[in-house]
């Protein structure tokens, strides 16, 4: 079966290790913090502002003065820290920020990835994700494998306007766990039940199938 | 101390006209100036450029200008949550400049700094690097961005002090420092206004120095774009 939102959410949050600083993406990103293993250390940054962000506030405490990128109402954790958009980037661009998690409407095999504008129809911004892109080193993408016409997202050339070349090193699907590695996709894990023939007719980009693909563990 | 205090937004907006480049800061709808954009509302500025990181909503923040078709450009990094503003984009009414978030932090501090241009990596390889002079550094390819040259700064504060010292609260500092100073006039609105010395100078985010016009707003109204909670 075809992992849920939130199993792509939970199968990333195996790669947040201890001690990282992680920015999450709008969207399936967002979910991967209700994931990660209560034994371990993470940070959250959030580029308006804030690292060490916490889960939603309470009914009746929620403050407009503390929100994520997304917009969403957030609460501080104990022992975060608030900053101004200038020096948040410099954590960004700085590389300071460990992992980057976020998703995308295409990714091509040489680790291009699209998810910012679809010309003529939805034009609004790329926000911080051009940044993100470009500076970070640990780039995973969450992302549905198909469009809704069952067309694969994972491309040898994205078709859309580019958030970033060369920068997507691991996507997390529903269908699969793939690595980007010299200008070519490589399948990692399988989703419980899904076949590495699925896998590779929903793939248009190169895919590389090296020995017996495992399932992902839960 | 110097004494940055104006009697009111009118007074704090002294000087606004036809075709100038405003900053306002903001992200969304947390940290907005709400009484400086009442302002130039009524004042009915017309063919502004707006340097903002968002457009607002359609009934509040930036969303007010772009009703009364005050504004020709807008330059941000994102601008999803308002249908008007995607309207005027479409239909070619409004010209519109998205550029990278932290481009956008940058190009602000760098004109507070006077620092006229800077390379970055955001953007290379797509349409936002297209005509912009690139080069290689370490390896990487970046691309030379150069600092903003805006009229106005409409910056808001939590607290603010005479002399133009401003302290900010939770995720509402976001552009606002970077703002202040980067215009060539600079105007701060504050909650809560108090004498010089008031403030403890160690808690001081910005400095009155890059704060031209201080005026405390008559009424914040915050509103909450996307108001999540958990269950008690």
């Amino acid at each position: 079966m075809a992992l849920s939102k939130e199993q792509i959410a939970q199968r990333i949050a195996q790669e947040v290790k201890n001690g990282y600083y992680v920015n999450l993406g709008i969207g399936i990103p967002t979910l991967v913090a209700n994931f990660v293993r209560n034994d371990i250390e993470v940070e959250f940054q959030s580029e308006n502002g804030i690292l060490g962000m916490g889960p939603f506030p309470f009914e009746g405490e929620e403050d407009p003065d503390l929100i994520n990128a997304g917009k969403q109402t957030i609460t501080a954790l104990k022992g975060a820290s608030l900053f101004d958009s200038a020096t948040s980037f410099a954590m960004i661009r700085g590389q300071h920020v460990d992992l980057t998690i976020l998703g995308a409407m295409e990714v091509s095999q040489n680790g291009d990835i699209a998810n910012w504008k679809i010309p003529g129809k939805m034009v609004k911004g790329m926000g911080g994700a051009m940044d993100l892109v470009a500076s970070a080193e640990n780039i995973i993408v969450a992302m549905m494998h198909t469009n809704r016409a069952g067309e694969s997202k994972l491309l040898k050339t994205c078709s859309l306007p580019l958030t970033g070349v060369n920068c997507v090193k691991k996507i997390v699907s529903n269908l699969a766990v793939i690595e980007v590695i010299g200008g070519k996709f490589k399948l990692i894990e399988r989703a419980p039940g899904v076949s590495v023939s699925e896998i590779e007719a929903a793939t248009e980009g190169d895919l590389i199938i090296e020995g017996k693909i495992p399932e992902m563990k839960f | 101390m110097i004494d940055k205090t104006v009697a009111n937004v009118t007074e704090a907006c002294k000087g606004v006209s036809d075709g100038m480049t405003f900053m306002l800061g903001g992200f969304g709808l947390c940290g907005i100036p709400e009484n400086a954009i009442a302002q130039l509302v009524k004042l009915n500025v017309k063919n502004v450029t707006c340097i903002a990181n968002n457009a607002g909503v359609d009934d509040f923040g930036l969303g007010l200008l772009l009703q009364k078709h005050q504004i020709k450009k807008m330059i941000s990094s994102y601008v999803g949550e308002n249908a008007e503003f995607e309207r005027q984009m479409l239909s070619g009414e409004l010209e519109v400049d998205l550029i990278p978030q932290g481009t956008l932090a940058q190009r602000c501090q760098s004109a507070k700094a006077g620092i006229p241009a800077f390379y970055t990596p955001a953007g290379y390889g797509t349409e936002v690097g297209e005509g912009k002079e690139s080069r290689e550094f370490n390896g990487k390819m970046h691309l030379l961005e150069h600092a903003f040259k805006a009229d106005f700064a409409f910056v808001k504060a939590w607290k603010g002090d005479t002399a133009g010292n401003l302290i900010f609260k939770g995720t509402a500092r976001n552009f606002n420092p970077n703002m202040a100073g980067a215009a060539k006039i600079t105007v701060a609105e504050v909650e809560e206004l108090v004498p010089a010395g008031t403030l403890d100078p160690n808690d001081i985010h910005v400095p009155g120095i890059f704060v031209q016009r201080i005026f405390q707003g008559e009424v914040y109204e915050k509103r909450i774009e996307q108001l999540t909670v958990r269950k008690k």
